[in-house]
């Protein structure tokens, strides 16, 4: 039998840590150790531990704290099968309903261990491919269809292809592990449950591409990606595959790791080398492209985490194999991490093609308290907001493309009716123009100028006209800007203007929020018919509002009111209700 | 900040994390991670230092240091909290904590409180979305927040603290 516990960063702070410790007192003596393991992307229910039996089945139990991990732990050893904190069926179909290629060792094997990967069949697509040329690793790739996860989709073996073409007298591999997009931590998860995957596909990338050096541009914020793949650079170099003459191949490899330092725009490819560079990441026109002229001018290929988790895969199993799945301008699967207010939110792997329904009620069990679903906002700042009645699009590259949105990195977070569409374009319209590198007019003055319309309008001062604007400056920034962050930054304006216009039209016109969320435009008003006059709320308000007599019914005062929710919070009786509108003036 | 001023800082670590590095212009960003983690911040003083040593210019200096969210111009407090504004917190309510530690702190983002025991300021994603709505305080995450929550959490570790200082 083993115990498997994930150990990530989420679990982590789901409290895993309290968990092992209790884990560990109760396997100590059986015989059995707990191995820690990366995510395994059931975060809906972490702290999370994976039991396998004799016979090799799996029983996963969640929502764990130090106290039930001893008891089923304890149970576990005297031959039980415990019933508590079991995952039913119904909620492992968030597992069983994928297709797990770039996560196939997430949860399951120690991301500490190198043994632990060769034993998963690690590192030997590199050994063969080391005994073959360059060329035969492209074709492979190429074959496979893979497109690069980290937004833009263009297509892995071209970028290879053309790095392998470029003439220098040194060249690079760059993996993109500065996760930047709100809502996405799918490379996060690779790199803290599986770093030895994306090692394995950088190298067969220096293969491909005849490069010496493979760089890491990592977050800072992600300190457990760094330490995992620290460990996981230093056990190559004791296992003698990293160096010179790799295995005697005449390859010869090493990598380094640089910290990021917080800026969204270093994921676009030219910035991010400007700031590997030791400079402000900002991004320069192209071409000349980066297979071209890249780091220090050297031919440098670019991608990122996920795409190279899926290489030693397509090289082990054949590209055709990969190929298999997805759709004919989609190949493969793809890693959505889900967030929102999903059932059960985490790392999704799927074949491309599925449609966002299948993804978001099928896997993710659909909306938490049975609520309506209202968008599904898809590839984070530079992607766009898609309402309810798009559900059955497919996901694929063009598919997602045509509604307005991208796939971008592959974030997914589900919004149910108490959303409003205007909040979400102003939330993503002042990360951008606060991201914005500052270097091109369009993506500086412009996003900050949509930015501030949609200021405007949530606090209830639209104006007519202003629809208008937002149309005609986001297409300019579109068709305009720098680089490919700039020219995507007006997605979620464009996308919530297309696709919900009555909203806009509910603020501007009627100073209304339909989903009574904009605070300016919302106000509380006590039920007369529930309310009994217990007096809580006049005591928690903090402006003094509310007024009545004790037993009587209470009254706020609409001067006074500052919207805070503090009366609505407190009152037992649910007798305090949200309105906006006509009638809240 | 007068304080500071009074009592001269040593620049010996600075010195040793520039020996560290050969090639300080290129690997700038990782010279200005070792100095913010001997320093707690970037002491201006610092910076010129470097200048001085190097012959990068203090605008450049400058330049990158003002260009990424994580370099600090200003000693951080003891505890530092990062709340998230990511996608899904926002969706669960990452504004309402932001409030709540704005108001238990009573200083805006970005400053420290007057007893140096806290900062604070908002970051755009810190990865854990299924917790939402997180922030983190010298590395720990903290999830599921609401308004009572933090301001429980904070009080603690002014309780912790009481002693001290």
């Amino acid at each position: 039998m083993r115990f498997l516990l994930g150990y990530g960063s989420c679990g982590i702070a789901a409290g895993a840590a309290a968990v092992a410790e209790a884990l560990e007192t109760a396997l100590a003596g059986s015989g059995h150790a707990l191995e820690k393991v990366g995510c395994n992307g059931l975060c809906f229910a972490e702290p999370l531990m994976q039991y396998i039996d004799d016979e090799g089945r799996d029983h996963y139990y969640g929502r764990l704290d130090a106290r039930s991990a001893a008891s089923v732990a304890a149970r576990l050893l005297a031959g039980e099968v415990p019933e508590e904190n079991l995952l039913s069926e119904e909620e492992l179909s968030f597992l069983t309903g994928q297709t797990r290629i770039a996560l196939r060792h997430c949860g399951l094997i120690d991301p500490e261990s190198l043994a632990a990967y060769e034993g998963a069949g690690g590192y030997r697509a590199l050994r063969a491919a080391l005994s073959g040329t360059g060329a035969q690793v492209i074709e492979q790739i190429r074959i496979s269809g893979l497109r690069g996860r980290g937004g833009a989709g263009f297509p892995t073996w071209r970028k290879w292809q053309a790095a392998s073409e470029a003439k220098g007298e040194k060249k690079y591999v760059v993996c993109n592990a500065d996760e930047g997009d709100p809502g996405a931590f799918m490379d996060r998860s690779v790199l803290e449950g599986d770093p030895h995957s994306v090692l394995e596909g950088m190298m067969l990338c220096g293969f491909a591409i005849g490069a010496c050096e493979g760089l890491i541009y990592v977050r800072a914020e992600y300190p457990l990606a760094v330490r995992r793949l620290r460990i996981a650079i230093e056990q190559l170099r004791a296992a003698g595959l990293l160096g010179e003459n790799i295995l005697g191949s005449g390859f010869s490899f090493d990598f380094r790791m640089m910290m990021g330092a917080g800026a969204f725009v270093c994921g676009e490819g030219t910035a991010l080398l400007a700031s590997l560079e030791g400079g402000r990441g900002m991004p320069r026109p192209k071409p000349p492209f980066p297979a071209q002229s890249g780091y220090h001018r050297y031919p440098t290929n670019i991608n990122n985490v996920e795409t190279f988790a899926n290489v030693p895969w397509i090289l082990e199993n054949g590209g055709a194999a990969f190929a298999a799945m997805g759709t004919a301008d989609s190949k493969g699967t793809k890693v959505f991490a889900m967030a929102g207010k999903v059932k059960r939110g985490g790392l999704v792997e799927v074949p491309m093609g599925l449609t966002l329904r299948q993804i978001v009620f099928d896997i993710c069990g659909g909306i938490r308290d049975d609520r309506p679903i209202k968008a599904v906002q898809i590839g984070g700042p530079s992607g766009g907001c898609l309402p309810a009645s798009l559900l059955d699009t497919p996901i694929d590259y063009a598919s997602i493309g045509a509604t307005g949105a991208i796939m971008g990195s592959g974030g997914l977070v589900v919004m149910d009716d108490t959303a409003c569409m205007v909040d979400m374009a102003r939330f993503f319209m002042e990360f951008t123009s606060k991201e914005s590198c500052g270097k091109c007019t369009p993506c500086r003055v412009g996003t900050t100028r949509m930015k501030e319309i949609l200021d405007r309008i949530c606090e209830g001062k639209g104006e007519p006209g202003d629809m208008e604007r937002l149309q005609g400056l986001g297409e300019s920034i579109r068709d305009s800007a720098l680089c490919g962050l700039g020219n995507s930054a007006p997605n979620p304006v464009l996308t919530t203007l297309r696709y919900f216009p009555e909203e806009y039209r509910a603020h501007i016109q009627e100073k209304r929020c339909p989903a009574l969320s904009c605070a300016a435009l919302r106000k509380y008003r006590i039920d007369a018919a529930k309310c009994v006059g217990c007096s809580l709320c006049s005591r928690k308000c903090p402006t003094q509002a509310i007024s009545g007599q004790i037993k009587r019914t209470y009254h706020i005062d609409p001067a006074k009111c500052v919207a805070c929710g503090a009366c609505r919070k407190a009152c037992r009786f649910g007798a305090v209700e949200l309105y906006s509108g006509e009638a809240a003036q | 900040m007068a304080l500071q001023r009074n009592k001269p800082l040593d620049l010996a670590p600075a010195d040793e994390v520039l020996s560290r590095h050969p090639d300080p212009a290129d690997s700038l960003i990782a010279v200005l991670q070792e100095l913010q983690e001997a320093y707690g911040y970037l002491p201006e003083d610092v910076l010129l230092h470097v200048s001085h040593q190097t012959g990068i210019p203090a605008a450049q200096l400058s330049g990158v240091a003002t260009f990424y969210a994580q370099f600090r111009l200003q000693p951080p407090g003891k505890y530092q909290i990062m709340v998230c504004m990511g996608t899904a917190c926002h969706v669960n309510g990452g504004q309402t904590v932001a409030d709540a530690v704005e108001a238990a702190l009573g200083v805006p983002e970005g400053k420290t409180t007057p007893d140096g025991l806290f900062s604070w300021e908002k970051v755009a994603c810190l990865g854990c979305c299924s917790l939402s709505p997180v922030m983190m305080i010298n590395g720990q995450a903290y999830g599921k927040l609401t308004d009572e929550k933090v301001e429980r959490i904070l009080e603690e570790l002014r309780r912790t603290d009481g002693g001290e200082g």
